[in-house]
């Protein structure tokens, strides 16, 4: 059957893949905590970052604020902040990110910190594909007590030889899609994609905050 | 139709089934327009999004928001001051900025803090 069809076999094993990946049944978290220091407004630091890419920071930190803000909080606008503390003094995102609580909750009035670490970032050149990907750990914090409201990652990967063609249409595939593409282009819709699925996600995501409609119904915590 | 193209089209509306069976339907929030690829394409491509360029998509995008009954998101009347600010526009600047506030007032200790600088550039 796999020598025949081909493609009716890679549309089983997706089919299976799906089916493993799709809905996570590890045991939900604690959020407990999180529920009784439900934050209104939540700050989003630009992320630390230990990739090679320079530019992964600020393309992660502009796919931040949708999620966020669907989820039902307010986000303080990302590069505004960004500006600020910049023209105060904190040039980098590693500067940005040693600033105490009680300060920030001073200056910008937020109930809860977003603080962003990115660990893995960008394509991986293989000989004859590359797969690009993005990979950050995110935590919560309550901006009044300190305390640790919420942890989640953000993870997404894709390859370039997706859709077949045989060894030589991958050849021309992963040639073409390096003059086209620059690793920024590639990586910026999966970190919008990572990041939609930490947030929003119904087992380990955000609660759902005060500006969602369904708010009230989210028993998560409760 | 071959019987190898039929199940072909099966397992799709499947996969289909599965995927939005985890989705949560719901309509957005907010109308999201241009803003988070202008704050892309302003660090990532800083000569895309010039301060005039941002200025005029972010008011079109809120027009078309109030036409259409829907609602601005967080930060964006925030970032448009901003834009306005950098333009030399102090007057639009203020006006935006003191929108943000009204619609979220969770920015009014920032907000504030941008309005006293404002109102000192201005005098």
């Amino acid at each position: 059957m796999m020598r025949r069809n081909p493609p009716i076999f890679f549309a089983l094993l997706s089919v299976l893949v799906f089916g493993f990946t799709g809905c996570a049944t590890s045991n939900p978290p604690d959020y407990g905590s999180y529920r009784s220091h439900m934050p209104r407004s939540v700050l989003v630091l630009p992320p630390t970052n230990d990739s090679i890419e320079v530019n992964a920071s600020y393309v992660y930190l502009s796919t931040i604020t949708r999620p966020l803000a669907e989820a039902g909080y307010y986000v303080f606008p990302v590069a505004v902040v960004d500006n600020y503390m910049k023209e105060n003094g904190l040039p980098t995102p590693n500067e940005m990110n040693t600033v105490p609580l009680d300060k920030l909750r001073k200056v910008f009035g937020a109930d809860a910190v977003l603080y962003i670490h990115i660990e893995d970032w960008g394509q991986k050149y293989q000989v004859i594909s590359s797969t690009t990907i993005v990979k950050a750990r995110a935590k919560l914090v309550d901006v009044r007590t300190g305390a640790v409201l919420w942890e989640g990652t953000a993870q997404a990967a894709q390859g370039s030889g997706d859709g077949g063609g045989g060894l030589l249409g991958s050849m021309i595939a992963a040639v073409v899609d390096q003059v086209v593409h620059t690793a920024t282009d590639r990586v910026h819709p999966l970190s919008r994609m990572a990041n939609h699925g930490m947030i929003l996600n119904t087992h380990n995501g955000l609660l759902l905050g005060p500006y969602n409609t369904d708010y009230a119904t989210d028993v998560r915590g409760r | 139709m071959t019987g190898a193209s039929r199940f072909t089209i099966l397992v799709v509306l499947v996969n289909l089934l599965l995927i939005s069976g985890c989705a949560t339907q719901k309509p957005p929030l907010y109308r999201w327009g241009e803003y988070e690829q202008l704050v892309y394409e302003m660090y990532s491509e800083p000569g895309k999004a010039d301060p005039g360029t941002q200025v005029a998509k972010l008011s079109e995008d809120v027009g078309r928001t109030q036409a259409e009954g829907q609602r601005v998101p967080p930060g964006v009347y925030a970032h448009l001051g901003y834009m306005h600010y950098i333009q030399g526009n102090q007057g639009a600047a203020m006006s935006a900025f003191a929108t943000e506030k009204a619609l979220f007032p969770e920015s009014a200790v920032f907000v504030d803090a941008i309005l006293k600088r404002l109102k000192g550039k201005k005098q």
